[in-house]
């Protein structure tokens, strides 16, 4: 292992700042398009919903 | 959807009905959502754990791991959501326009990824977060197009004309992958050449190892994305037709 401790690895060797800024925006991101597609499922599931409910009560 | 039913029969064409590709997709979202993730874990441990530290840049370098990948995925899904566009623009073929429609998104969250890790990588190697040479104003070129692509669809009602329209954008916007591909070679830039050429590489293989891995997991989940997000807007387009409506009685949506 090249890394003594916890606040070794997290340093990165000076460059904690730009490559754990890269990783955690990437990280948020992708989170928020996982997220996004969750509720863009939903919507659409929501608007089925809406096109059937007159049908039925007919 | 007498059309629909009448090409079912034949081979792999069936699949080109959203009716029939919308449970296959609905099948392989978890698949390759969870084989991303077992590869980004692989890919990163190698990365931050195998791989030593680069006697040049120090642990600057390990930004690659999301860097490369960001950016190959970003073209490579510019040219196959032009390529679907064009399908459905040629053909008139529903679905085509959907995956393109459902690539476009992924597409910017690439390109925004590989800016802004390039810039992040920039600054600790070229002393400046950003600067307007070829390889970096093309890639944000890239990222417009992407998200003209979507304004443009989302700014016309009638939805085929939304489509064509968009076709065309993404069509005309191919020119762009080769210049980002070879704009190192072509003009002079800060940006270093390509790293990694078919049947050759400059880095180590341990970190070339954890690179590609990585590349992999982006493919997966960009592949699992675009299909969760192409089923979203099957439902959303065909919400009158009876198939949703009898999927969803039968609580198969």
């Amino acid at each position: 292992m090249q890394w003594q401790s916890l606040e070794h690895f997290l340093a990165m060797g000076g460059y904690g700042f730009f490559v754990w800024g890269s990783y955690a925006v990437a990280a948020v991101v992708i989170a928020a398009e996982i997220w996004a597609l969750r509720h863009r499922r939903r919507a659409a599931l929501a608007q089925v919903r809406a096109a059937s409910a007159p049908r039925r009560s007919s | 959807m007498s059309t629909i039913t009448a090409s079912s029969g034949s081979s792999l064409f069936r699949f080109a009905a959203p009716n029939v590709f919308y449970p296959l997709a609905g099948k392989m979202v978890p698949f390759f959502a969870v084989l991303a993730a077992v590869l980004a874990i692989a890919g990163l441990y190698i990365g931050f754990f195998m791989a030593p530290t680069d006697a040049q840049q120090g642990d600057s370098y390990r930004i690659i791991y999301i860097h490369v990948p960001s950016a190959w995925m970003a073209m490579f899904l510019y040219l196959t959501m032009a390529f679907w566009a064009g399908i459905g623009l040629a053909f008139n073929t529903r679905l085509s326009s959907m995956m393109a429609q459902a690539i476009a998104p992924t597409g910017a969250l690439m390109a925004f990824i590989s800016l802004w890790t390039g810039a992040l990588w920039g600054r600790p190697t070229w002393g400046t977060y950003w600067v307007w040479d070829a390889r970096l104003t093309s890639t944000l070129i890239l990222l417009f197009l992407y998200l003209g692509f979507i304004a443009l669809q989302a700014a016309i009602d009638d939805q085929r004309r939304a489509d064509k329209a968009g076709a065309v954008l993404a069509l005309v916007g191919v020119v762009n992958v080769p210049i980002i591909y070879f704009s190192v070679k072509w003009w002079n830039t800060l940006h270093q050449g390509a790293s990694v050429k078919p049947g050759s590489s400059a880095m180590a293989e341990i970190m070339l190892a954890g690179m590609l891995v990585m590349v992999f997991a982006f493919w997966m989940y960009a592949i699992a994305a675009v299909l969760a997000r192409l089923r979203a807007i099957i439902v959303e387009r065909e919400k009158r037709a009876q198939w949703v409506l009898d999927a969803r009685e039968q609580g198969r949506l």
